[in-house]
């Protein structure tokens, strides 16, 4: 065999160095993206509380109270920004908001919670390969299509159904902010559910439990912070969603526990009106103030989320298989 | 019990039937296999196995892992019926009800036959809980008699005066060997004839082992306990009959004094002083 | 003989523990609730998919796809807003992916999974995951359009009107890219987990630095699940309008974007512009059915290619265990 001697290239250090740092770059995008969303959004809300010339026009105050906008009038929420007195009040589109929110769990969890049961406890092997692609087929829908939908068919049904006189309310946006969620909680519930370990399932069953009483008194209970948190993931999304409600809610600010009333929500307001509005007005710093709130509360809701299920993961790892 | 409160002719009647019954069905043994073949999809892992369990003794399962008898101790309560694909062939019978045939409902059969399992698994859920548990899922819904069934179970698991004021703390407070013990007791709870037990010290420390063996000697005067291990000592200390498992084939089945000092089979042999397992 | 047998067997009776067990129900009440919920998702996804493809399908032919809009919307095809979605989409993943897939491999090449920095930068993936998309629209228009556009302006362009500090293609791709972040690292995590160890520790045993085997051994292994998430990232980038609606996508245009600070059409912002802003809506249907299959049909075609590209990873590493 010849036996050539050979020469190893010394490595570059150099490379190893400048590569190692490149990808460590890269790794705190995300991070920095998060911070920088932070600043960038409250550094326009600001001027609220700052510019004396912006105080004038609004303020917290302003924007959580009513008010009395005409003197000898009757002191009320409204959100009216382009009228003559511009009018801001949060508080009708943190209701609409609220509204369509709710109407979109009512209609989400029992379906997302129902449907994650049966594919984690009953399904057989058949039909979850049945059940898993419809879900993410409906989570592939894009929002704006939803939204469409709703719009033009849901409207008219449901319009059709109840008799009501306007086609775009809050039960109709509600209903397609549901479908739109549904995806969140069901994945995250049979998720949970299907952590339960066999070990709870096979002592239960063993202490005579059948195959419901099983599911319902110890993998329910044990997959509960799971179930959980798939209802606030899901209740984060229904109140950030934008372009399903911008369709279908009808964008118009009522105050009322009607929920065939038409609502206005936060991320619409936003989508309706940033386009048209004056950089650096008192209107742009109240949308991107909403656009704060919207921030600060699904960092929230998605903090909490990930607690419970860190919670549900630590509960069965290590203690038992 | 409620039934025999009746009419003096009733409750003469009645026990008269039970009289017949225990007559005409019951045999000398508490379960009796026979021919029992078993599969894992197309994997035979039973070949043929008949044994005979007697009452209030302790029946201890022996062998290589992956010699089957974890299976067989799962068919004798029905747990593999939870385990999609398994076929099951033979006679498996408790008193004289063929649990495979005589029943109606599968958990009528976990009623009798309880078990507690290689590693504790309690729920998520109180200590007491825990323990009232089956009794809850089986429709007993008497608060107070829950309650006094729930301490003549931790009395007898041996863990009442480590709990017995915390009774609501959650069950994953309590450490491995009190664990499993409350898992013991938890089987106690609905009055089981017979305990399956898997390898119930195999994850535990000498001391909490120690424990469990000692309490087995206990139960068996109110209970039939069949237990797997794999550890040959505990076999000799706590059981009356051993059985040695091999490729799923029983190989040799009798009194554990006979079966660790004068085993009839080499396999047996081998197994037990050493030369494989 | 068996008929007291079985008639102790009908009695419930056959404890002969002097306990009262009752018999148990077969538990088809849980069973059928849940199953009507799974059956009641799959209904809604049949009737919005075929609604769309009902009303869309006599819409789509060679013209639809090959020429611009005309007549105000109500007839023509969507030439432009499918090339500015594809234009729009491929800027995104020429962003997004690289700072994903070093993002993943920094994650678990260089950090400990438990190391406090490393739970910084996942809370931060989380929470960029559950970011409002209006909020993304916010953040373009406040960050990318202002801040660093109006910045190189002020720096390059003196005087002259806005370059890059108005909407544009750049700005637009670059929001989505930060919001598709994380599902890019997501899937890519998951590839490199599938990863032998063996394969990685055989490189360094033979002498491999740290960035030969990331770049020899784990990009190319990890390659299926990057392509995932880059299609999964190229499905929700597509469908997303809330983001791009003030940093770049234009009502319309009547030429095909070319420069990167460009506006263009997009087809999710096209279907809301028609659907919200047309005169007649009932003349736009068609082509408003027309578009929402068209980005019905590309998203879900981008999904199913996604799944089983996974699937086979998946099977891939199930074999391995």
């Amino acid at each position: 065999m010849n036996m050539k001697e050979l020469k190893f290239k010394q490595k570059s250090r150099l490379w190893e160095f400048l590569g190692e740092k490149f990808i460590a770059v890269n790794a705190f995008v995300a991070l920095i993206a998060i911070i920088l969303i932070f600043i960038f959004i409250f550094k326009e809300a600001v001027p609220i509380f700052t510019d004396p010339e912006i105080r004038e026009e609004v303020t917290l105050g302003k924007m959580v109270f009513k008010q009395e906008f005409y003197e000898g009038r009757d002191a009320k929420w409204s959100w009216q920004p382009n009228s003559e007195v511009p009018k801001y009040s949060l508080f009708a589109l943190f209701i609409g908001t609220l509204k369509a929110a709710i109407i979109a769990m009512l209609f989400a969890i029992p379906l997302g919670i129902g449907a994650a049961i049966y594919s984690s406890e009953f399904a057989g092997k058949r039909m979850r390969e049945i059940i898993k692609p419809v879900i993410e087929l409906l989570a592939g829908i894009p929002s704006v299509v939803l939204g469409f939908f709703a719009l033009i068919v849901l409207a008219t049904f449901l319009q059709n159904l109840f008799g009501l006189t306007f086609r775009l309310n809050a039960l109709n946006a509600g209903i397609a902010l549901g479908i739109a969620i549904i995806p969140i909680i069901f994945t995250v519930a049979e998720d949970a559910m299907t952590s339960v370990p066999r070990s709870l399932r096979e002592a239960a069953t063993a202490l005579g439990a059948n195959q419901w009483q099983v599911s319902l008194t110890v993998v329910l209970p044990a997959a509960l912070p799971g179930l959980s948190a798939g209802v606030v993931l899901g209740f984060g999304r229904a109140i950030g969603e934008t372009m399903i409600v911008l369709l279908a809610s009808g964008n118009a600010a009522i105050i009322s526990a009607n929920f065939v009333d038409s609502v206005r929500t936060f991320s619409a307001t936003i989508a309706a009106e940033l386009a048209e509005v004056v950089f650096g007005s008192g209107h742009y710093s109240v949308l991107f103030f909403i656009g704060s709130l919207l921030f600060v509360f699904t960092f929230i809701i998605n903090f909490s989320g990930d607690m419970l299920l860190t919670r549900i993961k630590s509960r069965f790892q290590g203690k038992m298989n | 019990m409620q039934a025999y409160n009746n009419s003096a002719d009733e409750i003469i009647k009645k026990s008269s039937i039970d009289e017949t019954d225990k007559e005409m069905y019951r045999s000398a043994y508490k379960m009796t296999i026979e021919n029992l073949d078993f599969w894992y999809g197309n994997n035979k892992v039973l070949h043929d196995v008949s044994l005979n369990i007697e009452e209030n003794k302790v029946t201890a399962l022996i062998g290589p892992s992956g010699c089957g008898k974890s299976t067989f101790l799962r068919t004798l309560n029905r747990m593999n019926d939870t385990i999609p694909g398994t076929r099951i062939n033979g006679i498996i019978k408790l008193d004289d009800i063929n649990i495979y045939t005589g029943i109606k409902d599968v958990s009528q059969i976990r009623t009798r036959v309880g078990m507690v399992f290689q590693k504790s698994n309690p729920f998520p859920k109180s200590i007491y809980d825990n323990v009232a548990y089956g009794l809850k899922v089986n429709g007993i819904k008497d608060k107070n008699l829950i309650a006094e069934l729930v301490e003549e179970s931790l009395i007898q698991a041996a863990l009442w005066d480590e709990v017995k004021d915390n009774l609501d703390h959650s069950a994953y407070m309590l450490s491995g060997g009190q664990q499993q013990r409350l898992c013991i007791a938890r089987a106690l709870a609905i009055r089981p004839e017979v305990i399956l037990m898997d390898e119930p010290a195999s994850a535990l420390d000498p001391i909490s082992t120690s424990k469990i063996e000692d309490l087995i000697g206990i139960l068996k005067k109110k209970y039939t306990i069949i237990i797997v291990t794999h550890n040959m000592q505990q076999a000799a200390r706590v059981s009356d009959y051993t059985a040695f498992f091999f490729q799923g084939d029983l190989v040799e089945f009798g009194a554990t004094k006979e079966i660790f000092t004068r085993p009839q089979k080499k396999k047996t042999e081998d197994y037990i002083t050493g030369r494989f397992g | 003989m068996t008929s007291t047998a079985s008639k102790i067997i009908d009695t419930g009776q056959i404890a002969t523990n002097g306990l009262d067990f009752k018999p148990k129900t077969q538990g088809n009440i849980p069973r059928g609730l849940t199953l009507l919920a799974v059956i009641i998702i799959i209904l809604i996804l049949a009737i919005i998919l075929g609604n769309i493809i009902y009303g869309g399908v006599g819409t789509i032919n060679w013209e639809f796809l090959s020429h611009p809009p005309e007549n105000g919307m109500e007839s023509g095809g969507i030439v432009p807003a499918i090339f500015g979605t594809v234009f729009l989409v491929i800027l995104m993943v020429i962003a997004v992916i690289p700072v994903g897939v070093f993002t993943a491999i920094y994650l678990h090449e260089y950090t400990s999974p438990v190391s406090r920095l490393t739970r910084l930068i996942r809370v931060a993936i989380n929470n960029l995951a559950g970011v409002p998309s209006i909020v993304f629209g916010l953040f373009g228009l406040g960050f990318f359009i202002a801040f660093i556009g109006g910045g190189l302006d002020s720096i390059f362009y003196n005087s002259e009107g806005p370059v890059w500090g108005q909407p544009a293609i750049i700005w637009a791709s670059l929001t989505l890219a930060l919001l598709t972040l994380p599902v890019v690292i997501i899937s890519t995590e998951e590839a490199i987990r599938t990863i032998p160890r063996e394969l990685i520790e055989a490189s360094y045993a033979l002498g491999g630095t740290k960035l030969q085997t990331i770049i020899r051994i784990i990009i190319p292994q990890a390659l299926p699940g990057i392509l995932t998430g880059s299609i999964l990232a190229v499905s929700r980038g597509a469908g997303e309008v809330a983001p791009i609606m003030f940093t770049g996508a234009a009502y319309y245009l009547p030429y095909l974007p070319s420069k990167l600070n460009d506006q263009f059409m997009e087809m999710g912002y096209h279907i809301f512009v028609m659907a919200t802003q047309s005169p007649d809506i009932e003349a736009t249907k068609p082509i408003l059915y027309g578009t929402v299959l068209v980005l019905l049909i590309l998203t879900f075609l981008l999904n199913f290619i996604a799944i089983y590209i996974r699937s086979g990873m998946r099977r891939r590493r199930a074999s391995l265990q």
